[in-house]
């Protein structure tokens, strides 16, 4: 669907129309990023990382694909296929490096995508298709991250297998004969490390295509706005080509610049040292963590302590872990509040910035050993993660007073710029 | 019914982990965690500067070919290299027939099946072997080390945080565990007496644990002789081997911070490009009305 | 990346020439282009053989245990290498052949090295299709010309392992090498 005053695809050369007629791609590539897709006109810098995101989807299965060219998916070779291609194949360190700072960098941009949308109510109606496929390509990330990490064996990926798959050994009674089927053996071996790398290959092309429903649920509705009211008319969007993309090819250059720095000055700077030693069944490294992107569910899982009555604390621990993210799915049904942006909802906005001040709290406590104070530190803080979300949400979208909205886009635009101009306006700054 | 159900669930999950807290404190309060002989003793890689330092550092030939010397008569009777090739020599100044000569005269040989028996036998390793391990496997290592597996050396400086300054700080850092005081006057064997160092171990506060298998092996100064007439010390030996290990884990660096200038400089521009013409594409909706 | 290569309707070719707001971002579009060209390098230099492949380009074949009329298959680059001490009846049997006779014409000493007449050394690849021809090991078919045949097409190479029959375009390749004594060759 679109707004009736998009642009409609017209191709002028015989080929073009030719091809339409066969096989309609460039219209669907036109209406899907091109002229063809009227976009708000007011977005701002924060609307980058859908783009973002995709670019680091890109950059990951080419590196991705080459990686596996030099690797030997066997636990007897694998870490140092890994080390050889860093050392011997032509550019294979600029491979492996951009492979490994390209997970971190897709999971920025993501976090930051997700957090754009909690901020801008993006999950609303009409759009909470979006939101949902949106924590689907999120699960699939972990997964394909979790695997991606064995493959090396090293220290921490052997470890992490073993400690990730072991959560599932808190499950009463099949727990356990489900850790040994997930790992094809009673601790990680050739088997996992075989079945790891055959999915890891598989799940970002299952992550392209929840990416497509994405992007397809998104056009249903329109994408939204900064200021969360709906288009009303033709002034309110522009086309998304070339208006949008010239934006966002400025945002790619900004964020392969970020990428650069990282990849060619300091690539192992988010990695893990004990990475560097090949896995040893024989001997646990002193601090197991996962990598950054899971350190805040981590914290969770490691939050939980004490038993629950017959509830092991470990199991309570693992349904947290999981629940952090499952609820998500229903957050479009918790926050009931008619207003999307957080730039009206002057209670919402403030608790906004404690969950963003209380998910990097989690973040650090899990990446730091598990000792105290961080397991007390964390337990606060995944406390109000909770109770953000199940219980101050809903409480707020039904007792908070907003603000008044603008009465459409092109309004809300025309008072920014008064704004510069050094009038006084309703809208706040971004 | 979602927000009821959700309220319930919230209300169980953050409960818990408030009364978690509440057990946790409590005891942190009644028992606190006492400091542990590493929390107070170990301590982080000493201040050293390399060439390599910074983002456009250099490898020093002069100082790997010296850190090779070292590792050489020093290390390899013990440690592997395994992830290098003797023919990786030459980026670091060795030409050809010297690599061609290090090989044929290497000490350990090269494992190889005897063409005519098919026993096991060894040979003079040649440019593209990879330096040969000292040890048969894990257990002929462990039973000559007194039960202590020598690591393989090709990535210590990138297996231990802040590596270079790390292998130095290590090889220098050996102590005498009696009558040893932290930066805070307090005396290790007075606040921990348990934590003596045992029998046949070493100690050394970079160590994580402070006891270390490997006894000191740079013991005094003229243990090498270098060839390029630089004083080896102990101090001067530690550093140069920890450079070269560096270059052993890090063989790309130089290859790496060429290449990300090179990109940097080009994205800079192109980046430029995208704002401008972001800009003037936007010209006329940025119009004030 | 992609996002930013259609500018054709942002005003690119109008009437009046390019203006200065098109060259910002017909320059923007180039330099998108030549960064992704410049991407395309390492990616396809990195199916190029690596470092360790390459250092294992050349090989040391030890000739003393060789005698005439015997030849010992080996391997060089990863595929096979027939070095074989001919009998002084192969090398006459070679050298009468007439040139003119010959698909790929070239004499026995052209494909060996001075005052080493004897030694024959010759990659195991038929040039055909890369099948592997039978005449080096003991008791094989080595062809109605008496040097190799190769079962694949039935192509047949004389002494001095030339083609004389069957499907295959050339001699058998003569790799470099060169003799580091008497009895030892480096191949490559």
């Amino acid at each position: 669907m679109s707004f009736p005053w998009a642009e409609h695809y017209a191709p002028k050369h015989p080929v073009m129309q030719w091809m339409d007629e066969k096989l309609p791609l460039p219209r669907l590539v036109y209406n899907a990023i091109g002229a063809g897709y009227p976009v708000p006109r007011n977005l701002n810098y924060f609307w980058n990382f859908g783009v973002l995101a995709g670019l680091a989807l890109v950059i990951q299965i080419v590196t991705g694909v080459i990686m596996a060219m030099h690797y030997g998916a066997n636990d007897l070779v694998a870490f140092s296929t890994v080390e050889q291609t860093m050392r011997d194949v032509n550019a294979g360190w600029l491979m492996r490096y951009a492979h490994a700072n390209g997970a971190s960098f897709f999971f920025i941009v993501v976090y930051l995508h997700i957090f754009r949308g909690l901020y801008f109510g993006s999950y609303k109606a009409p759009r909470e298709m979006v939101w949902l496929l949106g924590l689907v390509i999120f699960l699939l990330m972990m997964a394909t991250a979790f695997m991606g990490y064995v493959l090396p064996w090293g220290q921490m990926s052997y470890w992490g297998a073993k400690v990730i798959t072991g959560l599932f050994g808190a499950i009463p009674v099949v727990g356990e004969p489900i850790q040994t089927w997930l790992l094809g053996g009673f601790a990680p071996g050739n088997a996992s490390l075989n079945r790891f790398f055959s999915l890891h290959f598989l799940l970002p092309f299952v992550i392209a295509g929840v990416i497509i429903l994405h992007i397809w649920a998104l056009h249903i509705p329109g994408s939204s706005n900064p200021t969360g009211v709906e288009v009303k008319g033709p002034q309110d969007t522009v086309p998304f080509h070339p208006y949008y993309t010239a934006k966002d090819g400025f945002g790619v250059g900004i964020f392969l610049i970020c990428f650069a720095l990282m990849l060619f000055f300091a690539p192992n700077f988010l990695g893990h040292p004990d990475n560097y030693i090949e896995a040893n069944p024989l001997s646990t490294p002193a601090h197991i963590v996962p990598e950054w992107y899971f350190w805040p569910f981590y914290a969770i899982l490691r939050a939980f302590t004490v038993d629950f009555f017959f509830v092991p604390a470990k199991l309570l621990g693992v349904l947290a872990m999981f629940s952090a993210i499952l609820m998500l799915f229903f957050l479009p049904w918790l926050d009931t509040s008619p207003v999307r942006s957080g730039h009206y909802r002057p209670v919402f906005r403030k608790f906004f910035y404690i969950l963003l001040i209380d998910v990097l709290i989690l973040g650090y406590c899990g990446g730091a050993p598990a000792a105290e104070p961080y397991v007390m530190i964390s337990q606060v803080a995944g406390a109000y993660y909770f109770a953000h979300f199940l219980i101050i949400l809903p409480l707020i979208s039904r007792f908070e007073k907003p603000l008044p909205l603008p009465n459409s886009i092109t309004d809300a635009v025309l008072a920014k710029y008064a704004t510069a101009d050094g009038e006084s306006a309703a809208v706040p700054a971004e | 019914m979602v927000r009821i159900g959700a309220f319930l669930v919230g209300l169980f999950f953050a409960g818990w982990l408030l009364i978690s807290f509440l057990v946790g404190a409590a005891a942190y309060v009644s028992e606190p965690p006492q400091p542990t002989v590493e929390q107070e003793f170990h301590l982080n890689p000493k201040h050293v500067e390399f060439s390599f330092d910074g983002p456009f550092g250099k490898y020093d030939n002069r100082q790997l070919q010296r850190g090779f010397q070292v590792f050489k008569e020093v290390c390899s009777a013990c440690h592997s290299l395994k992830f290098v090739a003797f023919r990786d020599l030459e980026a670091i100044g060795y030409n050809e027939a010297e690599v061609k000569a290090i090989a044929k005269q290497w000490a350990i040989k090269t494992p190889d099946v005897d063409p005519k028996t098919g026993e096991a036998s060894t040979r003079d390793p040649v440019p593209a072997d990879h330096f040969p391990k000292p040890f048969a496997n894990n257990v002929a290592a462990a039973a000559a080390n007194n039960n202590a597996i020598p690591p393989d050396l090709s990535l210590m400086t990138k297996a231990r945080h802040h590596g270079s300054a790390y292998v130095y700080s290590l090889l220098t850092g050996f102590r005498d565990q009696q009558g040893y005081k932290n930066a805070k006057g307090e005396e290790l064997l007075k606040e921990f007496p348990d934590a003596k160092t045992p029998e046949g171990l070493h100690f050394n506060p970079y160590f994580a644990n402070l006891n270390l298998a490997m006894a000191p092996p740079l013991t005094a100064e003229g243990q090498v002789t270098y060839g390029d007439g630089t004083k080896p010390t102990v101090d001067q030996m530690a550093q140069d081997v920890a450079a070269f290990l560096t270059w052993t884990a890090e063989p790309k660096l130089e290859n790496r911070r060429r290449a990300g200038l090179a990109t940097l400089v080009f994205l800079l521009i192109a980046t430029g490009l995208a704002y401008m013409s972001y800009q003037n594409i936007w010209a006329d909706k940025k119009k004030r009305a | 990346m992609a996002s930013v290569e259609h500018t054709d309707d942002t005003g690119l070719t109008g009437g009046e020439g390019v203006r200065r707001r098109d060259f910002i971002n017909i320059a923007a579009v180039s330099f998108a282009g030549v960064g992704a060209v410049a991407v395309v390098l390492p990616l396809v230099d990195q199916m190029n053989p690596s470092a360790d492949v390459l250092a294992l380009a050349s090989t040391e074949v030890d000739l003393s245990a060789i005698q005439p009329g015997q030849a010992i298959k080996t391997t060089f680059r990863s595929q096979p290498l027939f070095v074989r001490q001919l009998t002084d009846k192969e090398i006459a049997e070679a050298d009468k052949v007439d040139m003119s006779t010959l698909r790929d014409p070239q004499t026995l000493e052209e494909r060996t090295v001075d005052g080493k007449k004897q030694w024959l050394i010759t990659m195991g690849v038929c040039t055909h299709l890369g099948c592997v021809p039978l005449g080096a090991g003991e008791g094989e078919n080595r062809g109605e010309f008496g040097g190799y045949f190769c079962p694949c097409h039935g192509s047949s190479y004389d002494t001095a392992a030339r083609i004389r029959k069957g499907p295959a375009p050339k001699n058998l390749e003569v790799p470099k090498y060169s003799f580091t004594s008497d009895t030892a060759i480096l191949v490559g």
